[in-house]
């Protein structure tokens, strides 16, 4: 912690001084007006993209969570290799092909887009709740049978408490991960601050371009941040290495 | 209170235990004693049904534990495992109401438990009843297991070598408190351990298994005195004489009504009452009747003068409520054949031989 801190000072005054240089020399380049030139389109856009995130993100949570609790029940763990492999195709197809491949389904718009999407957020966020569940000793487990807790009793005052760091900690990555891919839902017609991202590319105007990345990177910031925040205040500390 | 009839379990075409019969009485602490894999874990697990059985009955308090639903059966009895199994997420406090939360015991009730039994262990509730696990030592933790096994004061608890995971020092201490606990609250409790020293320590009762057979189930000093067979006697091991020793206290071993001296007594009738009753020595008492010191007959004969005068420190004393094994090993520290027996409060009450310690265990032998 000493060390970290006495380094993070510095570095921080660093980083500050650097985005100022940035931020001066955007400023007079002119960029800066450019960008918030784009100001209603960024509001606009901006409200969009955090839906799209945040609707795709509450279904990849609604089916992860419970999919990874199902895979480490006892019954089904046979099958959960099976499972993981079918999840796991989400990931290794390419994100653009994932939604060429939604839009051949379900046509153009937000609802291909957040399917790909929730295909692409799915994987850390099971991936994590087995690996988090699976981390929790079995001598816990079976004190909490031995002394008379029904399996959802041991599910939810043992299992998932004692789980809860690295099932958020997945949480965290695949929101990030969602957040920055929101962008590509523009190219089917799913909206987002994709539309200035892109436009910007194709128009070769860098200004238009930075109107859509930088409030892109800043919800994933805040998203992170967020989560993070929730890691650390909602985990028992008994049970959390942060605290 | 505990009742198996011949209870079996077969895991694939594995028998891990084979027609086992056991009794254990009321406020008895049975001990399951045998090498790994003998089927003593698993016999205790089928007590509170995490292990199923594949036949025979469990009768506790007279009830088959078949016919009651499992969780009902398993918040009953108490239960404390081998790697202490404290809930991380949860603190001392928490940890301890976990059957009593299950139980919907009234918050106030059980939290004010939580506290009295974190007294009875030793440990300050003030301290520790906010603290998680985490933050206790290995000892402590162990104590947070054992009394939050008992929460809910149930009559029976069943123990998985509670204390196997804890130093020896730490473990000797933990056991001797855990015995005064057992000496107020007269628990039934079935205790696995594969060490007989802690099972002579704490049983009132041993049950040895061998792959999946209970083959010898008795007291204590008759499973040391008379094992069953070649294997048991291997398994107590050799020394298992000496081990008896730790069974018997003084008191039980000392002769009472010991000749005594005062220092104000002329040696020559110190020398007197040595000849009378035989012996080469005799303990000096204070005025009230503490053990102070000692006359040697070797020493006093011939002499002249007051007891007081030509008295010698006693070489040791041991205590009434001591075991014979302790007394036996201040015997050896300083080389002498017989040591002086005093109360609490250091009263002179009789003295043990090493022939009185021989002859009392060989008793045993000979009927």
């Amino acid at each position: 912690m000493a060390l970290t801190s006495a380094l993070g000072t510095p570095l921080r005054l660093l980083l500050l001084a650097l985005v100022f240089a940035c931020g001066a020399y955007l400023q007079a380049q002119g960029t800066l007006a450019a960008v918030f030139s784009h100001w209603e389109d960024v509001v606009y856009l901006s409200r969009q993209h955090v839906t799209l995130a945040a609707i795709s993100g509450a279904i990849a949570i609604a089916i992860g969570l419970p999919l990874g609790i199902v895979l480490t029940r006892p019954a089904v763990r046979p099958y959960a290799n099976i499972v993981m492999q079918v999840v796991n195709l989400g990931t290794t197809i390419p994100t653009l092909a994932i939604l060429a491949l939604a839009m051949s389904v379900l046509g153009i718009g937000a609802p291909s887009a957040i399917f790909g999407l929730v295909a692409l957020t799915l994987l850390p966020i099971v991936l994590n709740t087995i690996a988090g569940l699976r981390m929790v000793p079995e001598h816990l487990v079976e004190a909490a049978r031995g002394m008379g807790m029904t399996p959802g009793q041991v599910l939810f005052r043992v299992e998932l408490p004692n789980a809860m760091f690295v099932i958020l900690a997945g949480l965290r990555t695949a929101l990030a991960i969602n957040v920055g891919t929101v962008p590509l839902a523009f190219l089917i017609g799913g909206g987002g601050l994709g539309e200035l991202i892109f436009s910007g590319i194709d128009l070769m105007e860098p200004s238009t371009l930075l109107a859509g990345a930088i409030p892109t990177a800043l919800i994933a910031i805040l998203v992170d941040f967020l989560v993070g925040q929730g890691q650390f205040w909602l985990i028992p500390r008994g049970v959390n290495p942060l605290r | 209170m505990i009742r198996l009839e011949r209870v079996s379990k077969v895991f694939g075409g594995f028998t891990a235990v084979d027609a086992v019969d056991l009794h254990v009485p009321a406020g008895a602490v049975c001990v399951l004693l045998g090498p790994s894999g003998c089927g003593k874990t698993t016999t205790m697990k089928m007590i509170n049904r995490l292990i199923q059985p594949s036949g025979g009955h469990i009768f506790v308090n007279g009830q088959d534990t078949a016919e009651v639903d499992e969780v009902t059966l398993r918040r009953s009895i108490g239960y404390v495992i081998q790697q202490i199994g404290l809930f991380p997420n949860k603190t001392v406090e928490d940890n301890i109401c976990v059957v009593p939360d299950l139980l919907g015991w009234p918050r106030a009730k059980s939290r004010s438990r939580a506290a009295e039994l974190l007294e009875m262990v030793n440990l300050d509730p003030g301290i520790f009843l906010k603290r998680y696990p985490k933050e206790l030592s290995g000892g402590q933790q162990q104590r947070v297991g054992v009394v939050r096994a008992l929460a809910a004061d149930p009559p029976v608890l069943l123990m998985d070598e509670p204390f196997g995971a804890i130093d020896p020092i730490n473990r000797e201490v933990i056991q001797d408190e855990f015995m005064k606990l057992q000496a107020a609250l007269k628990k039934t409790i079935v205790f696995v351990s594969h060490d007989i020293d802690e099972a002579v320590k704490m049983a009132t009762h041993i049950a040895i298994f061998r792959d999946g057979r209970l083959v010898q189930h008795d007291t204590p000093d008759n499973i040391l005195a008379h094992p069953v067979d070649a294997f048991v006697s291997d398994f107590v091991g050799s020394d298992r004489t000496l081990k008896r020793l730790r069974l018997i206290r003084v008191e039980d071993a000392m002769m009472r009504d010991a000749p005594r001296v005062i220092a104000e007594e002329p040696l020559e009738t110190a020398v007197a009452r040595m000849r009378e009753h035989g012996h080469i020595s005799i303990v000096m008492v204070g005025p009230r009747g503490r053990a102070r010191g000692m006359i040697r007959l070797d020493e006093a004969e011939g002499r002249k003068g007051l007891v007081g005068e030509h008295v010698e420190p006693l070489p040791g004393v041991i205590k009434v409520t001591d075991d014979l094994r302790s007394t036996v090993s201040l015997m050896f520290t300083h080389g002498v054949t017989w040591l002086a027996c005093v109360d609490d409060d250091g009263f002179y009450k009789g003295y043990v031989t090493q022939r009185s310690i021989t002859q009392l265990l060989g008793a045993t032998y000979r009927d």
